[in-house]
């Protein structure tokens, strides 16, 4: 497994704050394409089809 | 409708085998005169076999149907004498756009690879390809095209097929040595050899229109996700020739065809999308659905299957008619060996193994393509959406956005008929994969390379002496680089990492077999007897 799953982001409560702060006032719907987005930018740094394959499945 | 095409009638004519009453064996006998067939029988033709096409109707495709053709079967109809007539009477094109609402999201270009004598793509109703190459079977002596002849039924035997066919004159039996399927998606002959053909059902409908409008629209490919002009849905804009362009829309599993087809629920869609002042007539309209799925074995005894019959795609990509023309190139040399009695029967398996590794690769292409312009439910409905919304802001989401990925041939990487590279190599042309074309100079002039592999296989010398080799009815023709031919531009060194020096051998069908850094008799034979099913 070379997915990183020990603690890696830095300031965990700054980044939880920012994340759930962007779609305070958002509907679901809204949120959920937002959501959507940041899917695809985060996967698009990670890059790697392996790791992005690993991810997939934890999420499951 | 269709007034800018008057559609040849071909005469229907007794056949001789019917008149005596005599049951005939032909060594090949091809059930279906679309672009497969036809090009079955020139490509057989080509090399000195003798065949009868079957073909139920007697005029070529009414309506434009397949548009697109890829530079691979481009290349192969010009090696059969039929491609120059088709670049120049189709549309070349290299650019797409995508559009999100009303906005454009991205613009790709195919880039075409300079140095090559056939475009990347040109778009020609499939009817005017028809055409050419019925007119080019009817030059061949050796090809017998017979109108007006349906197969009812088929029984198989060890060493030949037997057909009941019906003709305006009645019903005959005819014996096939080999019987190409080549009836499309709906093939008769599959269901009479009880083939299975499986794979998955698309829940959508679209609606296909041709019409003739004088516009400035540009010769690109225009695709619509969500347009304004027809919310919910995708839809494009392609031109062909004679000002004809074709439209597609989308319409949802619950659109009825049949009212859906009426003209006066067209035009109003085709307003819509060009624009209330332009002036257009409807040429010809066509509700479909679609599966992408393939036959379980291309060869079942002596009946072959070849393209829509063997596999069939959605058409987002021109998988189509492209993968069928690329079956035959690489079934006809290998039939035509056999029949000869040169090589073992196990070499028509091995079309089977190449033929259905290329229809898995465009299945999984196409079915891709489909999933993203029907998205099959919200999640993936909102990625989409996502995708598109980003495209239009970033690069990165660029590349996922699929309206279609445009057929390139699929290199037969795993083939049991290559032979494995001994060193490194840099470029493109690995064991398995087409031949690349590049400009040339022959006996002072300009020409291209691809030109020079006909005739059989070929031993591609750049910069290594290569002595003929003696491989029986398989012996190669030597192209050596200098002698044969130059290269002012050095293409055909970089494209086939040459500058060490490199051999190569070529099958036939234009494919690398095997390459070497330096001459090898033995090594060149038993490349040979790889390529052949131990032929030699």
């Amino acid at each position: 497994m070379s997915l990183n799953l020990k603690p890696n982001i830095e300031s965990p409560d700054d980044f939880y704050q920012l994340l759930t702060d962007a779609q305070r006032d958002l509907s679901d719907e809204d949120a959920n394409d937002m959501n959507a987005r940041l899917v695809l930018i985060l996967a698009n740094q990670i890059g790697s089809l392996n790791d992005l394959q690993e991810a997939i499945e934890i999420a499951k | 409708m269709l007034n800018t095409y008057d559609f040849p009638e071909f005469p229907y004519v007794q056949s001789e085998d019917q008149i005596s009453g005599q049951t005939v064996r032909h060594p090949v006998v091809i059930v279906g005169g679309g672009p497969v067939g036809l090009t079955a029988a020139l490509d057989l033709a080509a090399q000195g076999i003798k065949v009868v096409v079957l073909d139920d109707n007697n005029t070529v495709s009414v309506g434009s149907r397949a548009v697109c053709y890829a530079k691979r079967p481009l290349e192969i109809w010009d090696r059969l004498g039929v491609g120059e007539r088709m670049i120049e009477k189709g549309v070349d094109w290299k650019l797409g756009r995508v559009f999100l609402r009303d906005k454009e999201v991205y613009t790709f270009d195919l880039l075409p690879e300079d140095g090559h004598k056939i475009p990347a793509f040109i778009n020609l109703q499939q009817y005017y390809l028809e055409e050419y190459m019925v007119e080019a079977c009817d030059r061949n002596p050796l090809i017998d095209i017979r109108w007006k002849h349906k197969v009812l039924s088929l029984r198989q035997y060890d060493n030949y097929a037997e057909i009941a066919v019906e003709t305006p004159d009645g019903i005959f039996t005819l014996e096939a040595g080999w019987l190409l399927a080549c009836d499309g998606a709906n093939s008769d002959t599959r269901r009479m050899v009880g083939a299975e053909f499986a794979g998955q059902f698309f829940q959508d409908r679209f609606l296909i229109a041709d019409i003739v409008m004088k516009a400035d629209f540009p010769a690109e490919r225009w695709f619509w996700f969500d347009p304004d002009f027809h919310r919910g849905q995708s839809a494009l804009l392609h031109k062909q020739s004679d000002d004809v362009w074709r439209l597609d829309f989308q319409l949802g599993w619950d659109a009825d065809p049949e009212v859906e087809k009426r003209p006066e629920n067209i035009i109003p869609r085709v307003r819509a999308m060009i624009g209330e002042d332009v002036e257009f007539e409807l040429e010809w309209a066509s509700v479909y659905q679609f599966a992408c799925r393939r036959v379980d074995q291309f060869r079942h005894g002596r009946v072959l299957f070849a393209g829509d019959a063997a596999h069939q795609v959605s058409p987002f990509g021109a998988r189509g008619a492209n993968t069928g023309v690329q079956d035959i190139d690489n079934l006809s040399w290998k039939l035509a060996a056999v029949l000869r009695g040169e090589a073992p029967i196990a070499l028509l398996d091995t079309y089977h193994a190449e033929r259905a590794y290329a229809a898995d690769d465009n299945l999984l292409n196409s079915t891709r393509s489909t999933d993203f312009i029907t998205p099959k439910n919200g999640a993936s409905k909102r990625f989409r959406k996502a995708v598109l919304d980003l495209a239009n802001k970033t690069e990165f989401a660029r590349p996922l956005v699929n309206s279609g990925r445009l057929s390139t041939p699929t290199p037969y990487l795993d083939s049991a008929l290559n032979t494995a590279d001994g060193g490194a190599w840099k470029g493109r042309m690995t064991p398995g994969t087409c031949a690349s074309d590049a400009p040339i100079v022959v006996g002072g002039k300009d020409g291209w390379l691809l030109d020079q592999f006909t005739g059989g296989f070929v031993l591609l010398a750049l910069g290594v002496e290569a002595e003929p080799v003696d491989a029986g009815a398989f012996t190669p023709k030597v192209v050596t680089l200098g002698s044969s031919f130059d290269d002012p531009k050095g293409l055909v060194s970089e494209r086939y990492d040459a500058e060490e020096g490199a051999l190569y051998l070529i099958r036939p069908d234009q494919h690398i077999s095997a390459r070497w850094r330096r001459f090898d008799a033995d090594a060149v034979k038993s490349a040979i007897s790889k390529a052949t099913a131990g032929a030699i």
